[in-house]
Parts: structure tokens; sequence; C-alpha cells
């Protein structure tokens, strides 16, 4: 299959393919600027969960003085990733603070004063092509590199699949379907290098054969960048696709390209496919050919209330306070302020949380720019979500399961299929908030899950405490048995000698 | 005489086979409700639903005495099986304000004593004569039967908090619009 003229197959399956909404993109002005580094905060605020899987243990101590680079809290488990300090400074302590999560409840994060010298620790790159695939993924997993495009999963545990089943195709997903951001954008146009390098790397590391780059079409100068910088490698093609709504969904990026269908509750290594953010790709680049973990990343500010809606290179942990003043304050208080993208971002209440490795966005919008709060109206049944919905779900069916309290029902009809894009709640005519539905049904039913587990774990814990009180008994019985039988030995021996008393 | 005794005997013989045969084909399987409630219920004892232990709790579910919440420890997943099971309707919303407990020692005023550590149907508590005992959480069922047991009332159940890990979205506050009354 040549990706330059696709087959039939994936033709047909293209014109099939009615999913999605065409929210208003409102990408410019900030999509016009370039991408400016912003000067270091008086402190950063380094929440320890910044990713999927266990939040990582901290190896420093307060008053340590650490340097740029240096980690300063390592992974937990398998499925984690370390932290490295952004900046020279010293440890203040580990403190809970708000972080940008739905639950607006407060999480421990490692906070740096900084000394403004950003001293770096010494780093060492590498050739990527003299270092074995196993070689690359440890290096991409001692970087911190997570999937910069939001969903924050440890990058190294995904190149680590190739080891397992063979993944011949590396998507690189430069999309950027939601509204407002362009991050993703500029990184493209200014940095395509980076990202076709980090591209080939991944190629390396996961033994795959192509990598296609696929950038929505309303990116034209990324595309032309990207095309440039992939000029020489055979392996690399860039590949527009069209401006759609969820279309910067790995699965539906997938299904758009290669014509396969990532199968129900299947991961996309199973079609013998790959998809990494370009931001991600760029910043394996980083980690391989330099040595720099990952510590900082590029965050579109913009909203109707920012005054000069801009992209800036920030390090983690900068409070996104100092993100706003740097684009010239706000005009008016917005009416919401959003981490990420408006479609699936995190609502946050302060401007002192700080840039997670997840935030591609700060945006501070304004009444026109968020829905009226009123209440939702019934289900009219009209159909618009099942339409909408990339997965060919039925949003409408399972929401009514949900509501019903059914959500093995709601399970049955594919709900942990959902991707929670909110294409449905955003195409829904009574303004039904399917999502926050689904999302629930989801936490409850892997509550549930968790609950069932630790039910099974504390029966294993009674029995053994069962065996063990019985074996105690037994031995006891046995001790005494044998005591008994002893005194009785020495009675029956007294008994023989009268003149030997026993004691 | 002996026709009475040979009679009698006869009839016995042959209605005792009667009854055995009658017992072996007709045989009917013991519904194992009770044994099934067994292996649901978390088989630590702690009394807290009022019957005597797990084994009293399931009888009583099996006679459709017991209710399908009566197991705090269980928590709302056991509830909901439960409840499965038995083929009730069970709102499960009113179990999740309490939500689960685990104990945990007051350093300051334990005294070693090894009361509770010996009380733990799980192992959970930690410690040895003289030394301050501590709680594994993660193996803390929250059944309570260390609390009475502490002579310094040194042990607290508190709620598990919620952390970012475990937090679940809450329904949609219009979820459930309020059913029009039937006349």
């Amino acid at each position: 299959m040549n990706a330059r003229d696709p087959s039939l197959f994936v033709r047909l399956r293209r014109r099939l393919q009615r999913w999605g909404a065409h929210p208003e993109a409102r990408k410019y002005p900030a999509a016009d600027t370039a991408i400016t580094a912003i000067p270091l905060p008086p402190t950063l605020t380094l929440p320890l969960a910044q990713h999927i899987g266990a939040p990582a243990q901290p190896v420093v101590r307060a008053g340590d003085r650490v340097l740029r680079g240096q980690l300063i809290a390592q992974g937990a488990g398998k499925v984690s990733a370390p932290l490295h300090a952004p900046t020279s400074g010293t440890v203040v302590g580990i403190v809970d603070v708000p972080v940008p999560h739905p639950s607006k409840l407060p999480a421990p994060a490692l906070i740096i004063a900084c000394d403004g010298l950003d001293e770096a620790c010494p780093a060492e790159g590498a050739d990527p092509f003299t270092l074995s695939p196993g070689e690359i993924a440890q290096r991409v997993a001692d970087a911190g590199i997570v999937g910069l495009g939001g969903a924050t999963f440890p990058s190294a545990v995904k190149l680590s699949l190739g080891r397992d089943q063979p993944i011949p195709t590396l998507i690189l997903n430069g999309g950027e379907c939601e509204p407002y951001l362009s991050c993703d954008d500029r990184l493209m146009q200014e940095r395509a290098g980076q990202v076709v390098d980090g591209a080939r790397i991944i190629l390396r590391a996961i033994g795959g054969e192509r990598a296609l780059i696929g950038v929505e079409s309303n990116k034209p100068a990324a595309i032309a960048a990207l095309r440039e910088a992939a000029g020489g490698h055979a392996d690399v093609r860039v590949v527009p696709v069209p401006s759609r709504y969820p279309m910067g969904s790995e699965k539906q990026l997938i299904a758009w390209l290669t014509g396969r269908e990532v199968p129900s509750e299947g991961r996309s290594a199973d079609i013998g496919v790959m998809v990494h953010n370009v931001a991600t790709a760029a910043a394996i680049h980083r980690a391989i050919r330099h040595g720099e973990p990952l510590t900082s990343r590029i965050v579109t500010v913009a909203g109707g209330t920012v005054r000069t809606p801009r992209n800036l290179e920030v390090r983690i942990g900068t409070p996104i306070s100092a993100l706003v003043a740097f684009c010239g304050g706000l005009t008016a208080t917005p009416t919401r302020l959003v981490m990420g993208g408006p479609m699936m971002g995190v609502a946050v209440d302060s401007l002192e949380i700080p840039v997670i490795k997840a935030s591609g966005g700060v945006l501070a919008l304004g009444p026109d720019e968020v829905a009226a709060p009123d209440a939702s109206a019934a289900c009219i049944r009209c159909g618009a979500c099942v339409g909408a919905c990339p997965i060919g779900l039925l949003p409408l069916e399972i929401a009514a399961r949900i509501r019903g309290d059914d959500l093995p029902g709601s399970a049955a009809l594919g709900l942990k299929d959902c991707i929670g894009c909110g294409t449905c709640a955003f195409v829904c005519p009574s303004r039904i908030p399917l999502v926050q539905y689904f999302n629930h049904a989801k936490g409850e039913l892997a509550a549930r899950e968790r609950d069932r587990l630790r039910q099974e774990s504390i029966r294993e814990l009674v029995q053994a405490r069962a065996a063990r009180m019985e074996r105690e008994a037994r031995e006891k019985a046995e001790a005494a048995a044998r005591r008994k039988a002893e005194r009785e030995k020495a009675k029956a021996a007294a008994a023989r000698k009268p003149e030997e008393v026993s004691a | 005489m002996l026709s009475a005794i040979i009679s009698l005997s006869v009839l016995g013989v042959l209605l005792g086979l009667v009854l055995g045969v009658a017992a072996q084909r007709f045989r009917v399987e013991a519904d194992g409700a009770e044994a099934e409630f067994m292996a649901m219920l978390p088989g630590t004892n702690c009394g807290q639903c009022g019957y005597p232990g797990c084994a009293g709790a399931a009888a009583a579910l099996a006679s459709g005495e017991g209710r399908a919440d009566c197991c705090p420890p269980g928590g709302k997943a056991l509830a909901a099986a439960l409840a499965h099971r038995l083929g009730v309707e069970l709102d499960t919303s009113a179990l999740a304000e309490q939500g689960p407990r685990v104990a945990s020692v007051r350093e300051e005023i334990c005294i070693g004593c090894t009361k509770c550590f010996k009380a733990c149907p799980t192992d959970a508590v930690l410690g040895a004569v003289k030394q301050i005992h501590a709680v594994i959480r993660e193996a803390c069922t929250g059944c309570a039967k260390c609390e009475p047991i502490c002579p310094t009332g040194a042990i607290d159940l508190e709620p598990v908090p919620v952390t970012p890990q475990t937090w679940v979205w809450p329904r949609p506050v219009d979820a459930r619009a309020p059913k029009p009354a039937l006349v």
C-alpha cells in the first residue's frame, strides 16, 4: 500500500467515514506567532503524577540544589515516568497543590525555587543508529517522555511493544484537531527536522518500515516544512488529512491513513500500527541526540480575554499566570479557564495551576466563547450523536443505560471503546452532557473492578490467616501431647524407682 | 405371630426399597445459594452486618431475610453483586456516602498491647509487644473489630481519602429527574 496513491480499499473506507464535527477552528492569531521562550518564574511546581500510571517517587530532599535536567523523581513501577528539574535551583519541599485535574483535588508536587542561573547537568547525546532498540527505549524512559498530545502515556512503554509483535507502520499525529491550539502546528513549521528525525528514531526502536505523518490540511505551512525535512528519507512520508474533529484521535487517524480499524478494547499495535504525537517525536529526538530530558513544552495561550494570543515554550511547572502575563495579561475576567483544548481540556479555577507535560494550551475564554449554562433538555432521539460518534457507538442509548443505573448494559454497548472526544455532546441539540455520563460510568466501572480485586486479595489474606491459626493450634497441641508423654514417662520411671523423686 | 412378623418385615423391606430408589432417582440438588453467598462475602467474620459471621450472613441472605447491602466492608461492588444474585433492585447511591474506611493507629497513645494485632482477621495490623502498631492500609477492610478492643482507644476508623487517581466523575446533576407519582 502506497500512501501517495492509496488503494481502492482505503479510498472506499474514507468515503464511508461520516463521523465527526466541525467546530470553529479559531487558531488565529496564535497560529501566526513564532514559538517564544518565556523567562524563568521564581518557583516551579512539579506535580508527581503528570502521566498515566503510578505517580513518580521523589529522590531529592528539601534544601537540595538541583541542576537543569537532573532527576528529581523516578518512575514507580512498569507504567510510570520520571521527572527532571526544568532549571537549576533549590528544592523547597513536597506540598499538596491544586493541579489540572477535573476533580479539583490537590495532589503532591515538588517545589523548586529557581536561582536564575539555569545551570545544566552534563548531558550526553548519541547516534540512535548505533543504539539497539532496547537502548533507545531505555533512554526515552529515562528522559521522562510521555505522550505530549495530552494522553501522557509513557512513550517508552509503547516503544518496547515492538519487541513482542511486528509494528511495520508508525504514524505521527500532527492532526491537532482541537480548536484554538496551534502548538503542534508551530512545532512542525519551526522544528520539522526534529520531528522527522524523531520519527526515524522511533522507527528504529520499534523495527518499523515506514512512518506516515498525518497533518490536517488546514496547516499548509507545516505540511510544506515537513515535506522539505522528509525529502531525503524514503521511509518518512507526510500525508494531509481533512480538517475534522476528532481527526487527531489515534483510532481515527489510523482508520483514515491505513483503512484499518483498531479492534474493540484492543491496541493499535494489534494491527501493526503505532501512533505518537509530533511533539513526542521531537522530544525523543532531543532526548536521544542531545541527552536532554523532557523539561519544557510548547503551549498555546489563547482565548477571547487574552490580550495577545501566542505560542510559548514553557518550562514544566511554570504557573499559568506567568504565561498569561507574558501574553500581555487579560482584558477581562475570563468566564472559563481551560487547560488543554476546548473539547477535551480541563476547566481550572486558578491562575496558579502549573503547566504539566499534558498541557498543550491555556485558554482564557470570554462569555461569548462558552455555552450558556442552561440545563439540558430531554433526549429527542434525533440521532445526531450517533452520526457524529467517530467510533460508531450509540451515545444516546449508552447514556440512557447509565441514567437507569445499568452500567453493565452500557459496557455491553461499547462504553469502553468511547474515546471521550465530546463530539456527541457538541452536536447534541438538547445539550445533554453525554461525555460526563460516560466519564462517570467509566470511573464507576473501574472503581467496582478495583473493589472486586481488593475483595479477592482480602479473601486470600483471611484464608492464609485461618491456615496459620490452624497450624499454630496443631503445633501447640502436638507440643502439649509431647510434654504430657514426657511427664508420664518420668512418672512411670519414678514409680519403678521409688527412691528417685520426680521433680 | 410368625405371619405378622414376616408380613411386616416384607412390607418394611419393600417400602424401604421404594424410598431408597426414589431418593436416588428423584434426588433434588441442594440449591447451594448459601455456599454461593459465602463465596461472595469477604470471609472476615467482622460481624458488622449483625449476623454471626459471614456464614450467618450467607444463611440470612439465602433465606431471604438479609439485605443485599448488609456488608459494609464489601462496599458498593459487593452490594451490587448480591442484589444481582438476589434479583432485587438496590439503590447503591446511598452506600457511596459512607464510602470505604480504614483503621489507623494513633501512635502517641498506642501502648503496644498486641490486642488489635490478634483480633485483625486480615493480618492488617503490624506490631509486637511494647512496640507501636501500624495498619497496612491495603490489607485493612475497615471491619472495625480492632476499634472496641483497644484499651487506650488509639484506633480510629477513617474514610479512605479520595485522590485524583481514585476520583470518579459525578453523575450529571439533572440525571435522575423525579418520576411522576403514580396515582
